[in-house]
């Protein structure tokens, strides 16, 4: 128990996609321009990530790994598929982020309109990807772990992007040099608020 | 196919190749492909290696979707650029083990990344699926180019002022720079300053481009 709790801690605060990874760096750029929109694609990336990380630790475990496929026959022992990893995730995330646009299209088409094309976007958001290799090469013991770093990964994203929402929204009404305006203040934001983060280095519980 | 008219390098074609460099960079004036931008511009040495091996995928893929450009479906053609994608970058991450596995384990899951890096597919996406073969190639070795020089100026900076050294040489220490008391910033080898660069190379780009500031 209390090494989940680390790894849900480490992944949403120490390990942020945003700002220790810059993962997802053109999605948290480009949607985070209001913070209604922003809360929207946070929500997908949570769900995504927390569906994929548990799938692709499954199919890392029995299908891909030196000698996983065991389960099967005992002389695939020397089988090693871990080269077809790259191809294989993007496989499980893509039909995933299909299944979630469907979804939402179904239950919410006003947050459907409003996500609009950053939807089928989240297929090459490398937070997605990016989870799930991270997942491949810290090597989670269980599938326990796997979903609670995928879930805490997610939930890291959604602060980032809506706090830079948030922020956008306020810094229309100051008065930035026009060079830096929109893109290069967003930037300098971001890493001014990556060492904020910095901060929870070596929390442990 | 390549109209048969045009040169190889008429004025058109090289603006394919050229434009991507300064004004309609991938990296400060489209947004694409910022994560792995920051990411491994730790040093000079990965970020060269990344560099060539965006330019590798870039191109071939480029080349690749826009022969095949007329017989994608569209409904499918994300899941089919990412397997293109995909194979070749599964390609590179092999040789890179292969050659160069030192760099290779420092990129770690970069390497992979670059099947979600938003240059590539968004490069297909807005081009290559429109565009004839010759033409194709010549943007995606644009924008590699372009997305290059940025990875490649990020990571200059960020190890000069950082650990003092350029590919590894200890430049700082040779011109003899410590012993008159210079010190190395250490707050250039974190993450958050490559956010900060990136932030200063966009605002020199638009204060010398002006068409490009956003209102």
């Amino acid at each position: 128990m209390e090494e989940l709790v680390n790894i849900f801690i480490q992944s949403i605060f120490i390990d942020n996609m945003v700002f220790a990874y810059f993962l997802g760096m053109c999605s948290y750029l480009a949607v985070s321009k209001t913070v209604k929109t922003s809360v929207g694609m946070g929500f997908a990336v949570i769900f995504v990530l927390g569906f994929t990380v548990p799938i692709n630790f499954l199919l890392e475990k029995f299908v891909l790994k030196s000698g996983a496929l065991t389960w099967i026959d005992d002389s695939f022992i020397d089988i090693d598929l871990s080269f077809l990893s790259f191809i294989m995730f993007i496989a499980i995330i893509a039909s995933m982020v299909q299944l979630v646009e469907m979804i939402v299209e179904k239950i919410s088409p006003a947050l459907y309109g409003s996500l609009g094309i950053f939807l089928p976007l989240i297929a090459v958001n490398c937070a997605i990807l990016g989870g799930s290799l991270f997942m491949q090469e810290r090597a989670y013991n269980n599938i326990t772990e796997a979903t609670v770093f995928g879930l805490g990964s997610g939930i890291g994203w959604f602060l980032a992007i809506v706090a830079i929402a948030a922020i956008r929204e306020k810094i229309r009404y100051s008065h930035v040099p026009a060079p830096l305006r929109g893109l290069g203040i967003t930037f300098i934001i971001t890493g001014l608020m990556g060492i904020g983060f910095m901060s929870f280095m070596g929390i442990k519980l | 196919m390549r109209d048969k008219k045009e040169a190889l390098f008429s004025k058109k074609n090289r603006k394919l190749l050229i434009d991507p460099l300064n004004d309609n960079n991938p990296v400060t004036t489209q947004v694409l492909g910022i994560c792995s931008a920051l990411a491994i511009t730790v040093q000079l040495k990965p970020a060269v290696v990344m560099a060539i091996s965006v330019l590798v995928v870039m191109s071939v893929a480029n080349v690749v979707v826009s022969l095949m450009r007329n017989l994608i479906p569209s409904r499918i053609r994300i899941i089919v650029q990412l397997v293109v994608i995909a194979a070749l970058v599964i390609l590179v991450d092999q040789v890179l083990k292969a050659f160069v596995y030192d760099v290779s384990k420092e990129l770690s899951v970069f390497v992979g990344l670059i099947i979600t890096n938003c240059i590539i597919m968004g490069r297909l996406e807005a081009f290559a699926l429109g565009n004839g073969v010759w033409k194709s190639f010549l943007d995606g070795l644009g924008n590699a180019f372009g997305y290059g020089w940025i990875l490649i100026a990020v990571a200059f900076f960020r190890e000069l002022l950082g650990a003092g050294t350029l590919f590894g040489y200890p430049v700082i220490e040779k011109l003899g720079l410590y012993e008159i008391g210079y010190e190395n910033n250490g707050m250039m080898i974190l993450p958050p300053m490559a956010l900060v660069t990136v932030g200063i190379i966009i605002w020199i780009q638009r204060m010398k481009n002006r068409d490009l500031i956003e209102s």
